[in-house]
């Protein structure tokens, strides 16, 4: 499961519709092994694509160096599909290199729905999570499953799709 | 001589779980083929027939061997390289 902060989940569905129609991309570090997704660091796609995201070298560097430095790891490392669903694509999977991260992905090709979806990657295997949006980190209680949160956002028909990971 | 070498963790496996390793040579080739007599089947994770693997970045001190000479870079006592796997996908 995912525990996230409100504000920080809006700010990536917000970084996502603000880099549409390409690919947004960012990381949400922590403090090592407390799988709290505190930071929210957006990066740039360096691809510059609505099919593709990298970041960019220098910035990948100085972005380990910064986590390392203050004792982080990246807890989230999300990206958007601009006009597919919130889904791992192939790519996606071969290039996941961080087993201990929740890759989320946001899909904006809905203009008035965001799709927000969790996943562990690992060895190539992926499996979906539940995401828990909570007023803060710090409050143990969340305040509503992914459910509660998509239809707060948006379409509530599709939070029952949503609150049932395949 | 000396080159302090930082693993990413995807990678410790071939390590022993050590975030740092050191090596020797004076190319990062040579680097290379000096960690892989101790640590096998780490160079086959970074290189391939065609050299440097696409999503895999080594950086010499602040510097992307890309934009030095690749593995024929020159590497020195008291450098440090960095390997950091891309954060990329579609």
């Amino acid at each position: 499961m995912l525990q996230i902060q409100q504000s920080t989940y809006d700010e990536i569905v917000a970084h996502a519709r603000r880099d549409h129609p390409d690919e947004a991309c960012g990381v949400v570090a922590g403090p090592v092994g407390s799988d709290r997704p505190e930071r929210l660091v957006p990066m740039l796609n360096a691809a510059r694509s609505p099919t593709f995201y990298e970041f960019d070298s220098h910035d990948l560097l100085a972005l380990y160096r910064e986590m390392d430095d203050r004792d982080e790891e990246p807890v989230v490392i999300y990206h958007s599909h601009t006009a597919t669903e919130a889904y791992p694509s192939t790519t996606d999977v071969a290039l996941a290199m961080e087993p201990g991260a929740h890759y989320v992905l946001v899909s904006t090709r809905s203009a008035d729905r965001a799709d927000v979806r969790s996943f562990r990657i690992v060895d190539g295997n992926v499996s979906e999570e539940e995401v828990r949006v909570v007023p803060s980190l710090s409050d143990g209680e969340p305040v509503g499953s992914a459910t509660a949160s998509a239809s707060a956002l948006s379409d509530p028909q599709l939070s029952d799709e949503e609150s049932h990971p395949r | 001589m000396s080159i302090e070498v930082r693993i990413p963790t995807i990678l410790r496996t071939y390590t022993a779980g050590e975030k740092t390793v050191v090596g020797s040579g004076a190319t990062l080739t040579e680097l290379l083929d000096d960690l892989e007599a101790r640590h096998g089947g780490l160079r086959d994770r970074l290189v391939d027939e065609k050299g440097l693997r696409r999503f895999v970045n080594v950086y010499l001190n602040d510097e992307d061997v890309r934009f030095l000479g690749g593995l024929e870079t020159s590497v020195k006592d008291g450098d440090h390289v960095t390997v950091l796997p891309a954060v990329a996908g579609g």
